[in-house]
């Protein structure tokens, strides 16, 4: 991020992503994203657009840049292993058995 | 995170593209869902930018003429409610900003857009707030045109779009029920909060039916737009339903709607022509309050500065202070 904007230009605050826990014993899921010029604003401006109505109750705000992703280009290669067999429904439980 | 990956670093070739682009009709047509790293045609890419940005802007916009009545509103309940829906609208346009962005467009650009006024945003937001009772109506007919235009965009095939319209449509009908509400209210007060009640139907009425755009006929990105899974019923079908909802309601609140044309024909409300050369130049910029909106934006953009500017220099201070710890 640039240090003071020039007059009557405008520089992009950072992106950061937005988790909301909505209750205790759930995961953080991520529900959107906001820009903000540091990590208090960016809690501070998360509580008000994504928590209005106590959807939340732990909020974890992670600048968009820190994020790793997996390439997109590789998902078929990445993601794409035919294997059945790590399914249960892969297997085929005999007639009159119980309990597997 | 999303705004990374989108320069596309080597061009390119016929055949790559076609294989491209028929995978990504097949996707769509089977109902997946798009995601903003995903290949898509330039075309389906500009289609989105402009659709969500503008429904950002009506968003952003279509905080003004409810504003108009935050410090005049009734009773203290009647302002909490205004203060708290008006907030949602802001709330409704970050969403969309940043659903626009994940496709590779800046925020800043966007607001640039809208202060210069070469973006469009909803014709309804340029019409005058004169009542208290036009605060009524708006949650009832403007909010509720909105609704039967978002539901169907919860299942857009662009998933952050999909996403922020789960969101936004369950904010949604707390806005309905509190100006029909107020529209109760009036139309069961006073002789004259009834009047007001009318009044602010008859204004209303049909700018609220022209919300869901020209008739089809004339509506020149219907097509792609519904072959690409974005809009799934036609502005048509979407005012007619509209119609069939609202008119019951009109008349549960002692109302009449300022239709000479209505009629039921046994399964629909058969309506007249709104007058769309009003739309045109409503939309074209030439509304009764495009100028004020327009120049209101500005304002509050401009006074706004002194606040963005802090706040980075804040940061900045900040920052540098922990470098030196
Ligand atoms: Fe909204
Ligand atoms: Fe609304």
């Amino acid at each position: 991020m640039n240090a003071s904007p020039e007059p009557g230009q405008r520089s992009t605050w950072p992106l950061w992503e937005v988790f909301v826990r909505s209750r205790s014993g759930l995961a953080h899921q991520h529900v959107g994203s906001l820009h903000a010029v540091d990590a208090e604003m960016a809690i501070a401006n998360a509580r008000d657009v994504y928590t209005r109505r106590g959807e939340g109750a732990s909020l974890w705000v992670v600048p968009a840049t820190s994020i790793v992703a997996s390439d997109p280009d590789d998902k078929e290669s990445f993601f794409g292993l035919d294997e059945e067999f790590r399914h249960p429904s892969h297997y085929v439980v005999p007639d009159g058995v119980v309990g597997i | 995170m999303y705004t990374q990956g989108l320069d596309q670093a080597e061009p390119l070739g016929d055949e790559d593209l076609s294989r491209l682009s028929e995978r990504f009709e097949a996707k769509v047509a089977a109902e997946d869902k798009v995601e903003p790293t995903d290949w898509m045609p330039d075309a389906y890419r500009t289609l989105l930018v402009r659709q969500i940005a503008q429904h950002a802007h009506s968003e952003i916009v279509g905080m003004l003429p409810e504003g108009n009545w935050l410090s005049r509103a009734p009773s203290l309940r009647r302002k909490g409610i205004l203060l708290a829906k008006v907030q949602d609208e802001a709330g409704h346009g970050l969403y969309l900003y940043c659903a626009a962005e994940t496709l590779g467009i800046s925020r800043d650009e966007m607001v640039e857009q809208l202060l210069a006024g070469t973006a469009k945003y909803s014709s309804i937001f340029n019409y005058p707030t004169l009542t208290w009772a036009d605060c009524g109506a708006i949650g009832w007919l403007v909010d509720g045109a909105a609704i039967m235009n978002q539901v169907p965009l919860c299942r857009c095939s662009y998933g952050p779009y999909a996403r922020a319209m789960v969101r936004i449509c369950r904010e949604e009908s707390f806005h309905q029920r509190q100006g029909f509400e107020i529209m109760t209210v009036l139309s069961q007060g006073t002789p004259e909060q009834k009047a007001m009640a009318q009044d602010a139907l008859d204004r209303w009425w049909w700018p609220s039916l022209m919300m869901f755009g020209p008739p089809d006929a004339q509506s020149t990105h219907n097509d792609r737009s519904m072959r690409w899974k974005v809009k799934r019923f036609t502005n048509d079908e979407l005012r007619q339903k509209f119609v069939d909802m609202t008119v019951p309601q009109a008349h549960f609140l002692g109302l009449t709607v300022p239709d000479p044309d209505l009629s039921y024909n046994g399964e629909h409300w058969v309506f007249g022509e709104p007058d769309w050369s009003e739309f045109k130049r409503v939309l074209s910029g030439d509304g009764p309050c495009n100028r004020e909106r327009l120049a209101a934006r500005n304002k509050a953009h401009d006074d706004g500065a002194w606040v963005r500017e802090a706040a980075v220099a804040h940061a900045e201070k900040k920052r540098s202070r922990e470098r030196v710890a």
